[in-house]
């Protein structure tokens, strides 16, 4: 197949995800909306599957949960996010083979990368918490990045600069991408963790904030360091590409100030007098800055990494 | 004295406090910040000129507090420094406490287990033996102590996950190894750049005179460089039909160590990413532009060829700019000399493109080479004392009437023009030139070992969970035996509890078949 007829149909099936995360996010918001608020533990106990989250084992007890009508929208919502994210991959290795590269050179293509590894996780996540509802928070921020990458940010499919011809292409751009990706998800956890605990009858159908404090805890974790193992390949790219390992060169400052601000995180978690809101706040400041260091330092400020080829000629 | 020393301890508990350590990280990202929205001259020189001058007394404010040198600046020096000294402080107690770890034995089982965050019990017709027994079998690789308690309870205390301690201080060690390389890097190191044609142009890493620019560590004074030379024989690029580029090559050959004695030369295709690392240094393709080539006939008879470099002004076309300059030749009295000689200035388009009689390049590649140039004759200034840039003439010098313009023309490859005393100017094309730059940071491969001991020691504490086991058997009536099982992660709940679950259950549900 001509290579302009794969980018073609990877565009295509770009923006058949993008739609279909749109409604799946909506049906997610419908659960959200219409489902009663339930307890926290009554949830995890559907979920964990006959064991109890405190690790309380009680043999013998069986439960079968009645599925109402918001869950199932749930549900559908959920089917609709697989098939999204199976689309969005199919999108990422269509343009792969149009290129004949890897699909992560510009900005277009990274979003995209970033915004599957969120729904990825997010669907892994909710199979482990009981959170599926909270599924329309998640996809609305994905659907809005997504939606600036393929129109805004958007790039032709085109061989990438003798600068970024390196297989460090292919580890540094996909570990920072996925590791953002992922700490998509703590971010958000931690925004509703802060409203949940602000304690306004508003917020009272969200989950336990005990639950979501853990589902952040347990991505910031997986992602943190794949995070700093995407800065050090970074580094050993920079030393190969522009003649030294670390120069304060802005992108390499964001990530420097974003790395700091989880290991704040993680410390802080650890900290008597920090846990909870303080920690949920910092979690939050450290997603601000990573779409921060996408957006911000690529497309206004002039330093090494503008490869964004957004405007190129 | 008392008083002094009360101090001392107080200012360094509180240094050494987890809640300081917190603030110190806040501050450390607080303070990176400015770097990135704020031009900086180690980065670009230039554009800090341009942003104090636009913004007044507020552009020299933030010049005095050093906020255009943020990674040099004493606040951001002293925030780093206070971090490092209360992350010594606080590793040297806990490897202390690594160390006596390492040998102590679980603590003894609680009395009350219903307490702890996981728990459960059975009850079995297993003697508290068999039950201890089961259980040490269970807890294969855990680090146990076992106990009798009065009236024939039994129990038997376990834990595991110490790794996750290694590995924390392994982290913790190896930021401080990483960032004392660091250091030493930036005091040891130096980077030099040059420009050098390309068409068996040569560089010799001999002194630093032979650089552009150069810029030493604060323990480099420049007069032991590592000996190598190179020579560029030829370059390469490949664009794509919208003007970017695909490829970059210069074909180099180089000499170090012995091959300098030998003279022998080795070929290299040096590439982005691709350096050449020899004799200790790393010799970068940084960039290229043009060099165009003028051959000036004087009335005499005599001809001069000019080959000085332009230097691009757009990036992407490569339009570049330059002065070209010429002394007449056999002119020995300076005052005279001084009158006459020339210079060539303009702009050069390795693709020319005309609007009208504005020419533009259009392709960065020199697939039809013009130039628009002005040529000016008379005192370039070269005597003057001032510092003379390659790239301009000294309009000081035009401004005074001692510099003036005596023909402007565009001319393509091969093309001439005649000045009124008779001189032809003619362009005969183009050559390339390399910007290089050499490397030399001793340490670096220290701060990749520490980095790859960052992450290994990262991966094991932040997977690793601390937690602890305890079993109690107690005889309880009619010789059934009551067992307990409580549990208790360290250093974060979030996950022991599958794990407890499955180890509980092990431990109580195989009671009932014994
Ligand atoms: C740039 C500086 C630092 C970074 C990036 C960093 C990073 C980390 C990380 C990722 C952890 C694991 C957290 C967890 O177990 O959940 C950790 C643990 C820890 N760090 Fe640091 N650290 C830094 C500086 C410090 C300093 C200055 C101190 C002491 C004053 C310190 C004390 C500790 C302690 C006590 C723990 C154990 C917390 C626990 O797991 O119980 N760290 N650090």
């Amino acid at each position: 197949m001509p290579t302009a007829t794969l980018a073609t149909y990877s565009d295509w099936t770009y923006g058949a995800a993008v739609a279909i995360y749109f409604f799946a996010a909506v049906l997610y918001l419908c659960e959200a909306a219409f489902a009663r608020p339930v307890k926290a533990r009554e949830l995890e106990f559907v979920a964990a599957g006959g064991t109890q989250a405190d690790g309380t084992w009680t043999p013998g007890r069986v439960t079968k949960p009645e599925v109402s009508r918001a869950e199932r929208l749930g549900g559908m919502g959920a089917a609709l996010t697989v098939l999204g994210a199976a689309l969005q991959l199919g999108s990422l290795v269509l343009r792969g083979l149009a290129t004949e590269r890897a699909p992560w050179g510009n900005m277009y293509e990274y979003g995209s990368l970033l915004t599957l590894a969120a729904v990825v996780t997010w669907l892994v996540l909710s199979r482990m918490f009981p959170v599926r509802r909270l599924g329309g928070f998640v996809l609305v921020p994905i659907v809005i990045l997504m939606f600036l990458g393929g129109t805004v940010l958007y790039a032709d499919a085109a061989p990438v600069q003798p600068a970024l011809q390196s297989y460090w292409l292919v580890v540094h751009v996909s570990v920072i991408s996925v590791s953002s990706g992922v700490l998509l998800v703590p971010g958000v956890a931690s925004v509703l963790y802060l409203l949940k605990s602000s304690g306004r009858a508003r917020f009272r159908k969200l989950p336990d904030s005990d639950v979501l404090d853990r589902l952040a805890y347990r991505s910031t974790v997986f992602a943190f360091p794949l995070f700093t193992i995407g800065i050090i390949c970074g580094a050993i790219w920079a030393e190969a590409a522009w003649g030294r390992f670390w120069g304060w060169d802005p992108k390499e400052t964001v990530a420097f100030v974003s790395w700091v601000v989880y290991a704040a995180y993680l410390h802080a978690r650890a900290t008597a007098g920090w846990r909870g809101r303080p920690a949920a706040w910092i979690n939050s400041l450290g997603f601000v800055l990573t779409v921060f260091n996408l957006f911000f330092i690529n497309l206004v400020t002039t330093g090494l990494h503008s490869y964004a080829g957004v405007g190129s000629p | 004295m008392r008083a002094v020393l009360a101090f001392l301890r107080n200012t360094w508990r509180g240094l050494t406090a987890m809640r300081t350590a917190l603030t110190l990280l806040f501050l450390l990202a607080l303070g990176a910040m400015p770097g990135a929205l704020l031009p900086q001259r180690s980065l670009n020189p230039r554009s800090v000129d341009e942003y104090i001058a636009d913004n007044g007394w507020w552009g020299r404010f933030l010049d005095d507090l050093q906020f255009y040198d943020v990674y040099a600046s004493i606040w951001f020096s002293s925030i780093y420094v206070l971090l490092f000294v209360s992350l010594v402080g606080c590793l040297l107690p806990r490897t202390w406490e690594y160390f006596k770890q390492m040998r102590a034995k679980p603590v003894l089982t609680p009395r009350n287990l219903a307490r702890m965050p996981h728990h459960a019990t059975a009850e079995t017709t297993a003697s508290p033996q068999a039950v201890i027994e089961h259980a040490e079998r269970r807890l294969k690789g855990w680090r146990k102590v076992t106990a009798e308690e009065e009236d024939g309870v039994r129990t038997i205390s376990a834990e595991r996950g110490y790794l996750r301690e290694t590995g924390n201080l392994v982290f913790h060690f190896s930021l401080l190894g990483l960032l004392i390389a660091f250091a030493l890097g930036k005091m040891l190191g130096y980077e030099g750049q040059v420009i050098v044609q390309a068409n068996g142009g040569q560089f010799c890493n001999s002194g630093v005179y032979n650089y552009d620019t150069f810029r030493p560590g604060l323990r480099v004074d420049g007069t032991q460089l590592n000996q190598f030379c190179v020579r560029v024989d030829d370059f390469d690029a490949a664009y794509l039909h919208s003007g970017q580029a695909e490829s970059f090559r210069a074909d180099i050959q180089y000499q170090s160590g012995a091959d300098l004695e030998t003279g022998t030369w080795r070929p290299y295709p040096l590439e982005v990413n691709s350096p050449l690392r020899t004799a200790g240094d790393r010799v970068y393709l940084l960039g290229h532009g043009y060099t165009p080539l003028f051959t000036v006939t004087f009335p005499n008879g005599q001809t001069r060829t000019g080959t000085t470099q332009w230097r691009p002004v757009n990036e992407v076309t490569l339009a570049s700019e330059g002065a070209t300059k010429f002394d007449p030749p056999d002119v020995p009295d300076a005052e005279q000399r001084r009158k006459s000689q020339l210079a060539i200035t303009g702009l050069l388009a390795p693709t020319a493109v005309f609007r009208g009689e504005l020419l533009d390049s259009g392709f960065p590649a020199a697939n039809d080479p013009a130039v628009a140039i002005d040529v000016y004759r008379g005192d370039l200034g070269t005597d003057s004392g001032r510092g003379q840039s390659i790239f301009s003439i000294d309009q000081k010098m035009v401004a005074d009437g001692k510099l003036a313009k005596v023909a402007r023309e565009n001319l393509r490859q091969g093309e001439q023009l005649t000045l009124d005393d008779g001189t032809v100017i003619r362009f005969d094309g183009v050559r390339d030139w390399v910007s290089l730059q050499v490397s030399h940071d001793p340490t670096q491969v220290w701060v990749l070992l520490f980095s790859v001991l960052v992450i290994l020691g990262l991966g094991v504490s932040l997977s690793i969970k601390r937690r602890r086991v305890w079993v109690r058997a107690a005889p309880g009536g009619d010789g059934r035996t009551v067992v307990e099982v409580g549990g208790l992660a360290r250093t974060d709940q979030a996950g022991y509890g599958e794990e407890f679950t499955s180890v509980s259950r092990d431990l109580l549900a195989h009671e009932e078949e014994s």
